[in-house]
């Protein structure tokens, strides 16, 4: 690729041209897309922050409670202040962001699978499959997602026992949430696999397929979603985003993922009682959202500008 | 069109049917609405089934929906227990108008709470709407007549920040800075909780004053967004032909984009107002609970968490209506806006 900056003659650079792949081409769009670099590097620091942070705390210091030391401005002992109950805030910010990212991830690939299957199946299949799926994915469009995972935090809430996983104990709520996000927020990505899989299905590639006598499943994985893969991945990397978000608006309202287990929203739950008296409490925690949050708009923007096929380099 | 309208508003239905089921049953599941009734005190378990009997939520969660939609008046219930069905049924069901009594608040009809609390959730929607509408206009305005320029790089990165906070962040940062600084600094300061001051009371100036907060925090995100979508609308517009011809007659640039150029640009943006009200009912919730504004949102909160169903579903109900309401009147008023578009 370095060779074909020095290049300088049309007829010479459209022969090197066609000897880039798909994925070169993606990502010399991508390296070019400043933002979205930006945002692919503040995202590796925030994960480096909380992954690599693990290693000077341990979690049971981020979950030490001592109301001695409650409400402590940020000081040399505590960085980023204690809480309420006397928690460092430095500490429970590393290991709420580890939680956060976990719950935003694991969330987005239970949206991906039923979001691509509710899509796939409603747009290959068409008629009864069709409109039945797309009712369904519109009732669960009409009522505002905030209401739903509220309802559905309550239905869940304390059904699901502490899990241990790599030495380490998940509180069962943040399954639930991963859960309760991954059902609410795959309308999005059905609706856009449906409308590519409808246009590609009458393609003659697809048309060829059938009559070597593909079977429907087969035609589905290894034809029509590898051409419809651009838009997924937009729409799962802004997805992450949405779910982190969605994360901290439950457990900002008290019915998501609950103490000890820290996450950047349960940090803010209550902190407004404290607006005058401790802003630490909400400032480290709810600028750590926000810059994830813009990190990942960011990079989702640079990737759909990248993975555009109709736009020239 | 309107055979259109008549088709959708059929359509429309069977989907509220299907949500209210589902939502009917994750409620009635999720808890015990009498364990909370005896206040402090353990309540006797003679006690506990009679009440539940009382309320009929000892039946079958689907007998429960069929009586909370059509109500239980044309049928018999067993009231003290014995295994006969004696007394008839009193409750009228949604169907007919009645959301049934609140399990909270005992003896009121939970049509009445949510009624109290409407109007001040509307008092934050619809200016926060316009607001919304206004800012993004001038905004995505601005910044599309200096395209490249400092104020419009400026801007793209303001919105791209205000378009990733969460409304709970705006809320607290502009809590910190306009009431807790400005009375630090002696300025006048802005109110942070509730809709008056209990000590002058009630009047339009104190709600007034009370309402800038909230609705700075459920703003800022939608005009961010839709800022960029008036921007890159108000450029394609500008290069269209029509505006070239415009120019060439000598119009004045005010009268080309105000007049000609903006009434193309600002279409869309109807259709994702129209298309908003989730978003922004869900940010009144957050906004709500924050500022502890006696509206809805803050309804739902409070009975969501206790389980009364009569209450929360009436609200969720109401909620869905009006986001059907709204696709809809959303799609009339862009096809009544741009001819060229039909439905059939």
């Amino acid at each position: 690729m370095a060779t074909l900056e020095t290049v300088d003659l049309g007829s010479a650079s459209q022969i090197r041209r066609e000897s880039l792949t798909v994925r070169q081409l993606v990502w010399r769009r991508f390296r070019r897309h400043k933002m979205a670099m930006a945002g692919a590097v503040m995202l590796c620091l925030l994960i480096l922050y909380s992954f690599g942070g693990a290693l000077f705390f341990t979690e049971e210091y981020a979950n030490h409670t001592d109301t001695s030391l409650r409400l402590q401005p940020p000081s040399r002992e505590h960085p980023f202040g204690t809480d309420t109950v006397g928690r460092d805030i430095l500490a429970r910010t590393i290991y709420g962001g580890q939680i956060s990212l976990l719950i935003g991830l694991s969330a987005v690939v239970i949206s991906i699978v039923v979001g691509v299957l509710v899509g796939a199946l409603s747009g290959y299949y068409g008629g009864l499959t069709d409109s039945l799926l797309m009712r369904f994915t519109e009732a669960m469009f009409t009522i505002p997602q905030l209401f739903l995972l509220l309802v559905m935090a309550k239905f869940l809430a304390g059904k699901v026992p502490t899990i241990q996983l790599l030495g380490r104990s998940f509180s069962g709520s943040v399954v639930v949430i991963i859960g309760i996000i991954g059902i609410t927020s795959w309308m999005y990505l059905a609706r856009i696999v449906r409308a590519d899989i409808l246009s590609l299905k009458e393609r003659e590639f697809i048309v060829a397929a059938h009559t070597i006598g593909t079977r429907n499943g087969a035609i589905i994985i290894r034809h029509i979603l590898p051409n419809a893969m651009a838009p997924i991945i937009v729409a799962a990397t802004l997805g992450v985003a949405a779910a982190i978000l969605s994360e901290a608006y439950i457990s900002f309202l008290g019915l998501g993922v609950q103490p000890p287990t820290a996450t950047w929203g349960n940090m803010l739950e209550g902190a407004y009682n404290y607006i005058d008296s401790a802003p630490w409490l909400w400032i480290f925690p709810g600028s750590l959202i926000v810059l994830t949050v813009l990190s990942i708009n960011f990079l989702g923007d640079g990737l759909r500008d990248a993975l555009d096929p109709t736009t020239i380099t | 069109m309107t055979r259109y309208i008549i088709r959708r508003l059929l359509q429309a239905i069977p989907l509220l049917f299907f949500i209210s089921l589902i939502l009917f049953m994750l409620m009635r599941a999720s808890g015990d609405p009498v364990s909370t009734m005896g206040g402090r005190r353990q309540m006797r378990p003679e006690d506990r089934e009679r009440l539940a009997r009382q309320l009929g939520l000892d039946k079958p969660i689907i007998i429960q929906y069929v009586y909370w939609l059509i109500g239980n008046d044309w049928t018999k219930v067993d009231l003290d227990g014995d295994g006969v069905a004696e007394t008839p049924g009193t409750r009228k069901g949604v169907l007919r108008g009645e959301l049934g009594k609140s399990l909270v608040k005992r003896g009121q009809e939970a049509w009445d709470i949510i009624w109290e609390r409407l109007p001040n959730t509307l008092l934050l929607m619809i200016p926060a709407e316009i607001v919304i509408v206004v800012f993004s206009l001038a905004i995505g305005i601005f910044s599309a007549l200096r395209q490249y320029t400092l104020a419009d790089h400026a801007i793209t990165a303001l919105s791209f920040i205000g378009y990733s906070m969460p409304i709970f962040f705006v809320a607290l940062v502009s809590m910190y800075i306009f009431a807790v600084k400005f009375k630090e600094w002696g300025l006048p300061y802005l109110p942070t909780v509730g809709m008056f001051d209990p000590k002058v009371g009630k009047t339009r100036s104190q709600v007034a004053l009370h309402m800038i907060l909230p609705i700075v925090s459920i703003t800022v995100i939608s005009v961010a967004g839709y800022s960029r979508y008036v921007r890159s609308q108000m450029l394609e517009t500008i290069g269209l032909d029509y505006i070239r011809t415009a120019r060439a007659k000598g119009l004045t640039e005010r009268s080309i984009i105000f007049l000609h150029a903006l009434k193309n640009a600002a279409l869309p943006l109807v259709t994702i107002i129209g298309l908003d009200l989730p978003l922004l009912l869900s940010g009144a919730l957050v906004t709500e609970r924050i500022f502890a504004w006696p509206g809805m949102g803050r309804l739902f909160l409070d009975h969501v968490s206790r389980g009364d169903v009569p209450v929360v579903m009436g609200i969720l109900m109401l909620i869905s209506i009006a986001v059907v309401v709204f696709q809809l009147l959303t799609d009339i008023v862009y096809a009544w806006l741009d001819p060229r578009i039909r439905y059939e």
